[in-house]
């Protein structure tokens, strides 16, 4: 039950008509804002991504024989070297774009990131992921926090989020973040045309300006009208968008066009959600064969990065952006009956960026199934963390955001091992 | 006609339907609330023949690509949704199933990647009476059982064919349990998160291994289907130990059984989760929202009562569904417009608000994705994010967006019933604002109306200017924020 996440969260009501009443200083501000800066951009696997297949640890002996069907041929993984436990480790053979990315020193491949007891539900560990606080997953999102704590009035469009639903990890108490998925699509239509649909426009904006106060359920939804209604004319610029280089034709490829146009417009936009699903691999996950289905994610996953990587280099923005990639867990490492893989524990997390420092953090797992292996849990079944992914948070937030991740995540969870930022 | 109101049974239709109708109104209006929620419990009473006004005049129309195909085209059975949900004479009962459908939420998506579109269309929509082998749809099954007794839907959803795929239980097997459906049935379906432990998943998968999946018929008959079959040699036989109550005296573990009678296990877990009062309770909570409020935490008294009647009626969705419609709850004035109206509901109502002769529903397919909500395809087993989550700009926008495209599909419609109240323009908005069913705007907000009514031109109610206020009108209140709630 996500019950209190969907209940608005009151005293952000008042900040709604602040944050809205003055249109034109919003986009002088915007403008300020659209210099150079630092770009976020957050990409959820969505499903649990089975990370043993993302960065695979060829060479362990127990890799095959707990993955008969699903092990990839070590001549096949493309090879990136070993990490500080000497296990060799290499790339889905799809992701030929994360190697070149890698090689440039500009790809931080986390192993082993999770947290203690770790649930094994696609939505409690999406609600923990997304608030960063397991004791508390109903809470606001962390991202939605950190939007909260920078100087009021917020940009309307300050985040952009790329699906149709606003993600938990978005969910601000006062920084409503706009959930724009084709910025072609995000215009105001009327029954009639010319003077009378000018008429219904600035009539519709007016009426959104009335925001009832007292009623604080009604008040949110006047919220998303005159987010909606003050951030028209911007998010029209990025419609035209013309990037340097073609993106793939999927889903996760037009969100990243759209990311990399907001960007290069200088809209105003500082944090980006991006997802891609079907990682929920329980079976037929194929991995090894072309065209299988895990095989199709790295697909998907790769060719939308890899340009998306290339457009903001070739715009000069390289070094204004981070994406950081998570999942709300990783598989079990047995295989299944279904050719698939269980929901489990620590999976690899993954940063990129101008200015990232590239390489292999943390250590892979020891796949022996022996109940006392210290990198394995639940009776060596799942991956267990080395390292809490509020660290790999708090990097983000303190060297990337420049804010106080201590503050932020209600603990101090920096860990000077992650030096990726 | 201007409509006569009747706040009661407004609420009451809102919540328990899709809004009203004028002949809903009309048929309803002089009841009391007791026999119009005896009338909508008991629907069997009332023919179930909507299906039979597809296609004809004075009804939403629908778009047919060739021949209609609700059974076998999922964008066909989205329409066929859509009429019902318009123009059925047993609200509540579509309602239940959209309720179930978001409870068991089973996505079409990923049977279309698995089986292909024809397939997965039958699994998710096909009524038996239409089909070929009599195969019966998901959404069918919700709709038959809408108020059946809660273990017994538990247990045709078990052995439903899109929930076989959906959740891999047609691949779990002793070698190699599978846990998809297991987890789900416990966290999603039945008593809740932190109701049970991860070696209750594990003993879970282990009942329901050879719950699987055969073919059937063939091709040339137009019969050929994957139907449930119980597989004894698939079956796990040894003893399965959960962390709470399997059986009445209390008993915690499902017994060995030979793997002929091993089908019996799952029906003994199905038996015990539909027993345990975190069900009840678990489903009284998302019934509050659903039908109650969901700008208030369920009530504890409220949660109590409803898990109270679940369980000393044993699992009656008839009965439960009667206690939650006649609670003082259910009528407290803050639940009145205490809800957000989800896609389906808001595109139904405005729908039955503002007029539909004339209009496809396949109009409000692509509106309805871009709100968010795409029927037989939730976004994952936990059904849609509801509440405030249904409020991203985009998805306001849409909705704003979807209202002109009915307001100007109707222009003429709406300006003709306006003709005598068009002496003033206060007149003009008191017609419109009381046909359309909504929650009260402020003042401000009446003011920008009526201004809107006058910013081109003076006033003069001619036809010309009717039918372009009109529609213009019905764009501004339908795409307000108070039209969202209900």
């Amino acid at each position: 039950m996500k019950a209190t996440r969907r209940e608005f969260v009151k005293g952000g009501v008042a900040a709604f008509t602040v944050t809205f009443a003055a249109p034109e200083f919003l986009s002088d501000l915007a403008r300020a804002q659209g210099a150079r800066a630092r770009n976020l951009v957050v990409l959820f696997l969505s499903g649990g991504n089975d990370g043993l297949s993302t960065l695979i640890p060829y060479n362990d002996p127990f890799y095959n024989s707990r993955r008969p069907t699903l092990a990839v041929p070590a001549g096949q993984v493309l090879q990136i070297g070993t990490d500080s436990s000497r296990a060799a480790l290499g790339l889905h053979p799809r992701l030929t774009g994360f190697k070149q990315i890698f090689e440039e020193g500009r790809l931080a491949l986390i192993q082993r990131t999770g947290y203690a007891n770790q649930t094994r539900s696609h939505f409690l560990g999406t609600d923990i992921w997304s608030t960063a606080d397991p004791a508390n997953p109903q809470a606001l999102g962390w991202i939605g926090r950190y939007l909260d704590s920078l100087p009021s009035p917020a940009d309307p469009l300050i985040g952009w989020n790329t699906t149709g639903v606003l993600p938990h990890v978005l969910l601000a108490g006062r920084t409503p973040v706009p959930s724009i998925a084709n910025p072609a699509t995000y215009s105001f239509a009327s029954p009639n045309a010319g003077a009378e649909a000018a008429a219904a426009r600035s009539a519709a904006l007016r009426i959104a300006s009335h925001v009832p106060v007292d009623r604080p359920e009604l008040a949110f939804v006047y919220g998303s009208a005159e987010a909606a209604l003050a951030t028209l004319d911007r998010v029209l610029t990025v419609a035209t968008y013309a990037p340097s280089v073609p993106y793939p034709n999927t889903g996760l490829g037009q969100a990243l066009r759209a990311v990399a146009g907001a960007m290069v417009r200088g809209i105003g936009t500082r944090v980006f959600y991006v997802t891609t699903g079907g990682y929920d691999t329980h079976s037929g996950q194929n991995t090894n064969a072309a065209n299988g289905f895990y095989y199709n994610l790295m697909a998907t996953l790769n060719d939308a990065i890899i340009a998306f990587y290339n457009d903001v280099r070739r715009q000069g923005m390289l070094e204004d952006t981070v994406v950081l990639f998570f999942s709300e867990f990783g598989r079990r490492i047995s295989e299944n009956g279904s050719v698939g893989t269980d929901h489990g524990a620590a999976s690899t997390m993954m940063v990129l960026g101008g200015r990232v420092n590239g390489g292999l953090y943390g250590t892979a797992p020891n796949l022996n199934p022996d109940p006392n292996n210290p990198t394995l849990e639940n009776n060596g079944a799942d991956v267990r963390h080395e390292f809490d992914f509020r660290s790999v948070y708090a990097r983000v937030i303190d060297a990337w955001l420049g804010a106080d991740s201590v503050r932020l995540l209600n603990g101090d969870f920096r860990d000077t091992r992650l030096s990726f930022i | 006609v201007a409509r006569t109101p009747n706040r009661q049974i407004e609420h009451l239709l809102r919540r328990a339907g899709f809004g009203a109708r004028l002949d809903e109104l009309d048929q309803y209006g002089g009841l009391s609330v007791h026999d119009v929620v005896d009338l909508l419990i008991d629907y069997q009473s009332i023919p179930d023949t909507v299906d039979q006004n597809i296609g004809k005049a004075g009804y939403v129309g629908t778009t047919t690509r060739g021949v209609f195909s609700p059974n076998t085209n999922i964008t066909d059975a989205r329409q066929r949704w859509m009429f019902r949900l318009v123009h059925s004479d047993r609200p509540l009962q579509e309602k239940m199933t959209l309720f179930w459908h978001n409870h068991f939420a089973t996505g079409y998506s990923k049977l279309v990647g698995e089986l292909g579109a024809l397939e997965a269309t039958r699994y998710m929509a096909a009524k038996a009476s239409e089909d070929r082998a009599g195969l019966r749809g998901q959404i069918e099954l919700f709709r038959d059982m809408a108020l059946a007794n809660f273990r017994d839907l538990l247990l045709a959803v078990a052995k439903d064919t899109a929930m076989l795929v959906w959740l891999d239980g047609r691949t779990n097997t002793k070698a190699r349990p599978q846990e998809n459906f297991a987890r789900e049935i416990m966290e999603l379906f039945t008593v809740g998160v932190g109701q049970f432990t991860e070696p209750d998943v594990y003993a879970g998968a282990r009942v329901f291994t050879g719950w699987n999946l055969q073919r059937a018929g063939t091709a040339a008959a137009g019969t050929a289907r994957l139907e449930f079959a119980y597989v004894p040699g698939q079956h796990d036989t040894g003893p399965k130990t959960f962390s709470f109550p399997i059986y009445p005296d209390g008993g915690t573990t499902i017994p060995a059984r030979s793997a002929a009678d091993g089908m019996q296990d799952g029906i003994d877990f199905i038996n015990g989760l539909a027993a345990r009062p975190a069900t009840g309770r678990y489903l009284a909570r998302k019934l509050f929202q659903f039908f109650v409020t969901e700008f208030r935490p369920p009530d504890p008294g409220f949660v109590d009562r409803i898990a109270g009647v679940y369980i000393s009626s044993r699992y009656d969705m008839r009965a439960v569904m009667r206690e939650v419609l006649l609670s003082s709850e259910f009528w407290d004035p803050r639940s009145i417009w205490g809800r957000y109206a989800w896609p389906v509901e808001y595109v139904a109502r405005l729908l039955k608000d503002a007029g539909w002769v004339g209009f496809s529903v396949d109009s409000a397919l692509a509106p309805l994705t871009n709100m968010g909500m795409t029927l037989f395809d939730p976004p994952d087993v936990n059904g849609w994010d509801a509440g405030q989550n249904w409020f991203s700009s985009g998805a306001m926008l849409a909705r704003m967006n979807f209202a002109s495209t009915l307001a100007a599909n109707q222009r003429f419609n709406l300006s003709a019933g306006s003709r005598s109240y068009a002496q003033t323009p206060e007149s003009f908005l008191a017609y419109y604002t009381s046909a359309l069913d909504m929650a009260p705007a402020g003042s401000a907000v009446r003011a920008e109306w009526l201004n809107y009514l006058t910013s081109t031109g003076t006033w003069t109610g001619n036809d010309t200017q009717r039918v372009m206020k009109a529609s213009g009108l019905v764009h501004l209140i339908g795409g307000s924020p108070e039209y969202q709630l209900q």
